[in-house]
């Protein structure tokens, strides 16, 4: 009975659950058992909740593995699954109308999923599933099989770097400490923001990461640094760590080589600057996240003084990978200097939302196009913004330009945690640079001067030049900062703080000159330069406008056009928004 | 009260965590750290209070007023910015009731906050109302989310 069991996989990753996902799986369980459905059919029903498999905006997503064909639905809700219980569980017919279009398909097409593959197949919740498809045997092989030495040059081999800042080359990192004789050593895994689908979906591939690092590097103890305000990622890590205590994976004696091993939690904060190895550090230790003047480097003298590995989830998932299927089968995907693939959050103006894992050195253009389907509403796309807040703008005209450490260096950006926000033309991008300085201002820890204050002062500068009172002037003294602060500050957030402006205002000019000169904002985002008026020949005189007007500054009565006073109006844009009509201009 | 701190500092001590995890031990019994907690633990552990408040000020997760018994919390990252988390705010602050710097609702009921950004860029804008995240928010699902929230809670106590 069981070889015939049909398989319903719920997805309950973060975006799963928001979406319902919770509600679907019980409506499952509740639908097959009440009506009895596995006797009537005579097979096995088998719910089980998967990661995210990154297809988020049509979440809920649900596959159903029958005779084994899979059958994926979307956007389902808890009122659909009475139907795909009677339909296709017992009947054998998949409901056409309710499964996935087109876009399910060439969103996956082009992507290349070696870390992100498991999400969405395994449940998270059990360590069975992930040794069943080969869990653990990477660090069995490494610590039984290979010398701490020939694990490093494994990973030296494969090329991979660290997929959170610098992209240092993990194998080399891991060297240094290797090296080191003070004991204890430490390794420290931090759980960023892209990261906890990861955590999420996959909880057991950054432990065995992580165990292979300490075998590596020979560290007694691991760190998970993760936010609470992260629940499910804490809460399936917490399981994993639990469940692979009681296989034997985590603990003493591993694998009988004598080997000891244990990881615990750090709770992190809010604090972007954490994003720093050394202040990360500083932070584990309960001081101030402020970062540490370097040399001497983590991997001399890290934690408590100690030698410490420091790499984040991601980088931490490739590892089982690299032992399991060899350093050199690895380097063959990506570039000649970056190899592997890359996860991001492909987010903003693209139609397909969602996260995405590509190789090494794919163009922007197959990611927007490809991947992302395009830009939503068929607006024009502006611009991508990649590496998070610190990242680079990248214009059109780079469209094809391949995704990798090296590229992004020459165009002023960085690979970061791998944040990817598209800008369609509705966006104002001196706006979005504003927004940025303004998040690293206020998350800069105020330790070195150039951050501190350069940070503030770009984003004074900014805040003028948004508030239509820029001067030319201004721009070269922006220009200044950024030199000051990328050449001058202690770590890589204030090194990088300047990356939105210098890029975009490369790419740009004309749009900053805009707002200084004609003191105008050719998106129409810049509230202080716009100004809204009723288009008279377009005009109904419906009145909708005036009545959504939250300050009554439109005037106006039936059968005659409406009028704003732009004295009173406070440029919100609900008149904009409201009007059938399209008769309410911004200019 | 001091029963209460006693047996923090007793855990603290025991477990030789850091500074952090002492203030998070203190928020998470009072929901907020008082500075006449802080003057006492200072005592009993002859650490300035200085450090504390060190320690305090530079992360966003430590309040030292009263927090509601529920928190909002919007997302204010680059994703959700752009898709107009400025409008969710205005909307909670709105519904909440809330104005000038005030974060939390007088009968302690909300306590309204903005995160830099919590990693849901591909479901964007979200809120979290306490543990649940809400995927594609827009200003009147915000409202209807708070409005509805109120209403059961009030529906509770009957």
């Amino acid at each position: 009975m069981n070889d015939h069991a049909i398989e319903i996989k719920v997805c309950l990753g973060t975006s799963g659950s928001a979406a319902g996902g919770e509600e679907v799986l019980r409506m499952f369980t509740h639908h097959i058992s009440e009506k009895n459905i596995e006797a009537t059919i005579g097979r096995r029903c088998a719910t089980k909740k998967v990661g995210c498999r990154g297809f988020c905006s049509k979440d809920v997503l649900v596959d159903v593995i029958r005779d084994g064909s899979k059958t994926t639905y979307q956007s389902v809700t808890p009122i659909m699954v009475e139907r795909i219980v009677q339909d296709h569980l017992v009947g054998g017919d998949p409901i056409a109308e309710w499964t996935v279009r087109e876009e399910y398909a060439s969103f996956h097409e082009k992507q290349y999923k070696i870390v992100l593959g498991p999400c969405g197949e395994i449940d998270p919740e059990s360590i069975d599933d992930y040794i069943a498809m080969q869990g653990y045997l990477a660090a069995k092989k490494a610590m039984t099989r290979m010398t701490p030495d020939d694990v490093i040059d494994e990973v030296v081999r494969s090329g991979l770097r660290g997929r959170g800042g610098s992209g240092f080359l993990t194998g080399e990192k891991w060297k240094v400490c290797r090296r080191q004789d003070a004991h204890p050593k430490y390794i420290i895994c931090n759980v960023g923001e892209v990261n906890r689908s990861l955590a999420e979906g996959n909880p057991q591939a950054i432990i065995e990461g992580m165990l292979i690092g300490a075998y590596a590097v020979c560290a007694a103890k691991g760190y998970l640094y993760i936010r609470e305000r992260y629940h499910r990622s804490v809460e399936r890590l917490r399981t994993a760590i639990e469940q692979a205590r009681e296989k034997g994976f985590l603990g003493p004696n591993i694998f009988g080589i004598g080997f000891d091993f244990d990881i615990e939690f750090s709770f992190g904060t809010e604090a972007f600057i954490c994003g720093e190895e050394t202040a990360l550090m500083e932070s584990i230790e309960g001081r101030r996240a402020m970062p540490r003047v370097r040399p001497p480097f983590p991997a001399v003298a890290g934690l408590w003084g100690r030698p410490t590995v420091i790499n984040n989830a991601e980088t931490f998932s490739n590892i089982p990978i690299i032992i399991g299927k060899g350093g050199e089968w690895y380097s063959s995907i990506g570039t000649a200097e970056s190899k592997g693939t890359k996860i991001f959050t492909l987010s903003g103006k693209v139609r397909n939302n969602g996260l995405v894992e590509i190789p090494m050195g794919m163009p922007f253009r197959d990611i927007v196009y490809g991947i992302g389907g395009g830009i939503e509403g068929d607006k024009e796309l502006k611009a991508i913004q990649v590496g998070g807040p610190s990242g680079g703008i990248i214009p059109t005209s780079m469209l094809d330009l391949g995704l990798d450490y090296e590229n992004l260096a020459k165009v002023g950006s960085i690979v970061g945690s791998g944040g990817m926000v598209v800008f369609d033309e509705d966006d104002c991008i001196v706006a979005v640079t504003r927004f940025y300085l303004e998040l690293l201002q206020r998350e800069s820890c105020g330790k070195c001067t150039p951050c501190r204050i350069g940070t503030k002062r770009m984003l004074e500068l900014l805040t003028k030049i948004t508030d239509g009172k820029g001067e030319e002037e201004d721009l070269r003294t922006l220009e200044r900062l950024a030199g000051v602060m990328a050449s001058t500050s202690l770590c890589g957030l204030g090194r990088s703080a300047p990356n939105p402006f210098i890029t975009s205002f490369n790419h740009f000019r004309d749009e900053y000159l805009t707002h200084i000169r004609d003191r105008k904002c050719p998106a129409g985002v810049c509230t202080a330069l716009i100004t809204f008026s009723v288009n008279e020949e377009r005009c109904k005189a419906c009145g909708i406008c005036k009545r959504v007007c939250p300050v009554k500054a439109i005037a106006g009565e039936p059968k005659k056009v409406h009028v704003i006073d732009a004295e009173r109006c406070i440029k919100c844009g609900a008149c904009f928004r409201a009007c059938k009509f399209k008769a309410i201009k911004k200019a | 009260m001091e029963k209460v701190l006693v047996k923090i500092l007793d855990q603290h001590r025991k477990e030789k965590g850091g500074l952090i995890a002492l203030l998070q031990r203190i928020q998470d019994t009072f929901g907020h750290i008082a500075e006449e907690h802080v003057t006492w633990f200072s005592r009993q552990l002859d650490i300035p209070e200085s450090r504390f408040f060190g320690v305090i000020t530079f992360y966003p997760k430590f309040r030292m007023r009263p927090v509601g018994k529920n928190t909002l919390t919007v997302c204010c990252g680059a994703a959700c910015h752009i898709k107009g988390a400025d409008k969710l705010l205005d909307a909670a602050r709105e519904a909440l009731g809330l104005s000038g710097d005030e974060d939390t609702t007088r009968d302690l009921a909300f306590t309204l906050e903005k995160a830099t950004c919590i990693g849901a860029c591909n479901i964007a804008p979200v809120v979290i109302l306490n543990k649940q995240v809400h995927s594609s928010m827009d200003p009147v699902k915000v409202t209807k989310l708070i409005k509805g929230y109120e209403r059961e809670e009030f529906l509770g106590y009957l």
